[in-house]
């Protein structure tokens, strides 16, 4: 294994009361890099989280950090700390004594916990907020409490759960940038957990999406955009059209599918012999909608890539719209559109009939 | 509709204000009358006069002066809020761990203890604290095995029993019975604050490097204040002008002010001394707890 792996799960497994939270998960995390859980709720991030922390104790399995067992580490004693969901601030404490809390608990010297949270308070930008007590800050302001509190030790990670879930949506964006530049800046290693794509995303430089205890894929953002592993990862993230076929020819730098009354060319070699049963995942706004039937100059056999169909629903998004494409099956194809200009010529109204194309580089084909 | 709304609002406030009023300030009116008043053989006279067009005011204001130069009345104020502390203490300090791990407990478990908690007033407060007198006579289930442990030979060290095996109607005894009445006042406030507690904030005090033992002193306590506030004045208030328990467990050494008003009353005859024995009881319990709870408002205004 390599020896970059700051802290490192190995076949970490938990049960609560017969129940699978956590099974046989493993983990290298490098010093420095931002590690998202992604999955929705019970899927057990939060489990795998709360163990890190030592909150729960793994039912077998090891966590350690730079080489060392964290097993019968309290969590009073482990060199991380946690940003709560919802903050869990003190509310008897101003927000200056929030803060301080956890170097008091480590005795440093009066003067140097004074600079110490000087210094954090001018890091999440709420100097003037120091006297304030928990509930006369907004959720904004609390949230960047609970970071400056998480920061304060100069932790060797941070362990972030659902740091922005408490937020509107809103502040949420502006927030997401803000807490990224923070944690750049002092350089953490960092666990997140959250069930929001857009923020593991934006955030984290990997990626572990995570259903019933296991981790379905580990990857890049992009990666994991783009090359989903399996249906669950590709539907779990974004938005996608899956569509069921049978693979009738496989080539080295291609491959073909028959779903019905699509049939797509890939052009990349996949795994199966022909006849197999595989998924087509495409994509809404790797798709083009056109009232003709123009061929798309990068597909070179005719009646690939390609799909005709009624437009049932119209969604306008401000910066892009989404169309329901029914094809003469009944089965609907996901279409989304940027609208780059402000006046299209001829918009495509519910009702219309119309044509969407792809290029043979757009779909990835699962096999599971 | 909305003047309705604000009719029946009024009338949910006013009713209970009505009660106080009638029951309450009405009858301490009276009794600050009397305080005042001189006493014929049986007769109170009235304090304002007509006579002649000319009104006289006759307020005798010697009961309150023999409060304060008579030291017995004195040492009874000062020894009945002694107890009543020092009972407010024991009950804190039984009943906060017992309110923490009844808040603490499976959820399941916890309305068969708060049941526990309230079953002593299925029987009558009186009924209980006769039991303890046959407790704690010599032979006393109790006593026997408070002089088995040798507990009786620590509490005459410390003078609160005039000797070993003498337990009843000293010190001991009666704090022992106001502390068995009123713990279940201080558990109940201290519980219902102690289940609303967020027990994240444990973990988060765990998480930035607090022992339980740390946390419980820096987060779980001073967040229990309130609690801490009502349950103390629960107690404590009550325990003040209490009579019945220094009446039965109580002795010579024990003088409370219940007591003394009981005597002036009913063995003296001497209502307005009586009534003067209650005003500044009253008064000595009221007038900290105002300004206390005036503070505690300010502290709160300077918080929001």
């Amino acid at each position: 294994m390599a020896d970059e792996a700051f802290l490192r799960i190995s076949n970490i497994v938990k049960d609560f009361d017969g129940h699978r939270a956590v099974d046989h998960v493993s983990l290298d995390i490098a010093k420095g890099e931002v590690f998202a859980l992604l999955g929705s709720s019970g899927c057990g991030k939060t489990t795998l989280l709360r163990m890190l922390a030592g909150f729960e104790t793994p039912t077998s399995g090891a966590i350690t950090l730079d080489g060392r067992d964290l097993a019968d580490l309290p969590p009073y004693a482990r060199p991380m700390n946690m940003m709560f969901q919802s903050y869990a601030l003190f509310p008897h404490l101003s927000v200056f004594d929030n803060i301080a809390f956890g170097l008091r608990r480590d005795k440093v010297a009066r003067a140097e916990v004074e600079s110490r949270v000087a210094a954090m308070l001018k890091l999440v930008q709420l100097e003037p907020f120091a006297k304030r007590k928990p509930h006369q800050l907004s959720g904004g302001q609390q949230q960047r409490v609970a970071l400056a509190r998480s920061l304060a030790k100069k932790p060797q990670v941070l362990l972030l759960d659902e740091p922005l879930g408490a937020l509107d949506k809103k502040l949420r964006e502006e927030t997401q940038i803000e807490l990224s530049r923070i944690v750049d800046d002092v350089g953490v290693t960092c666990v997140l957990v959250t069930h929001d794509q857009e923020e593991a995303m934006t955030m984290a430089s990997r990626i572990a999406v995570m259903s019933e205890g296991r981790f379905l894929q580990v990857g890049a953002p992009a990666e994991i955009y783009e090359t989903p592993a399996s249906r669950f990862v590709a539907d779990f993230i974004g938005n996608v059209n899956l569509m069921d076929g049978t693979l009738v020819e496989v080539g080295a730098d291609h491959a073909v599918v028959d779903c019905g009354d699509v049939r797509h060319r890939v052009g990349q070699g996949v795994d199966g012999a022909r006849g197999t049963q595989v998924a087509v995942a495409l994509r809404p706004e790797k798709i083009k909608l056109r009232r003709d039937a123009l061929t798309s100059p990068a597909t070179p056999e005719a009646g690939v890539n390609r799909a005709h169909g009624k437009i049932t629903e119209v969604a306008y998004f401000g910066s892009f719209t989404v169309y329901h494409l029914q094809m003469a099956s009944g089965r609907v194809v996901k279409v989304s559109q940027s609208n780059a200009e402000r006046q299209p010529g001829t918009p495509l109204n519910r009702g219309d009939s119309a044509w969407a194309s792809w290029t043979d580089l757009s779909q990835v084909v699962l096999t599971q | 509709m909305k003047a309705h709304a604000r009719r029946g609002r009024f009338a949910v406030i006013a009713v209970p204000y009505a009660w106080l009023l009638v029951f309450f300030l009405l009858p301490f009116l009276v009794v600050a009358r009397i305080s005042v008043s001189e006493m014929d053989a049986t007769t109170i006279r009235d304090i304002v006069t007509w006579k002649d067009g000319a009104i006289a005011v006759h307020a005798k204001l010697a009961n309150y002066l023999l409060l304060v130069q008579d030291d017995l009345y004195l040492r009874t104020y000062v020894s009945s809020l002694v107890y009543a502390a020092v009972t407010t203490l024991l009950c804190l300090v039984i009943g906060y761990p017992f309110a923490y791990f009844m808040a603490r407990s499976r959820a399941s478990l916890q309305p068969a203890l708060l049941m526990l908690v309230m079953l002593p007033f299925w029987t009558s407060f009186l009924l209980r604290v006769y039991a303890w007198k046959a407790l704690l006579t010599e032979r006393g289930l109790a006593a026997e095995a408070i002089e088995a442990i040798g507990l009786d030979r620590a509490l005459a060290a410390l003078g609160l029993i005039p000797g070993p095996g003498q337990l009843m109607n000293t010190p001991f005894s009666l704090v022992l019975g106001m502390t068995y009445t009123y713990l279940p006042f201080m558990i109940l406030p201290l519980y219902s604050n102690l289940a609303k507690m967020d027990l994240r904030l444990l973990e988060a005090a765990a998480d930035l490097g607090a022992s339980a033992w740390t946390a419980f002193w820096k987060v779980t306590v001073p967040l229990s204040r309130a609690g801490i506030i009502a349950g103390a004045m629960l107690v404590f208030i009550p325990c003040v002008g209490e009579y019945v328990i220094p009446e039965l467990l109580g002795g010579p050494q024990t003088q409370m002010i219940g007591r003394t008003l009981w005597d002036e009353f009913f063995s003296n005859n001497d209502w307005p001394m009586a009534c003067a024995v209650a005003v500044t009881m009253v008064l000595l319990v009221i007038v900290p707890l105002a300004v206390f709870s005036r503070y505690q408002a300010e502290a709160a205004e300077r918080a929001a």
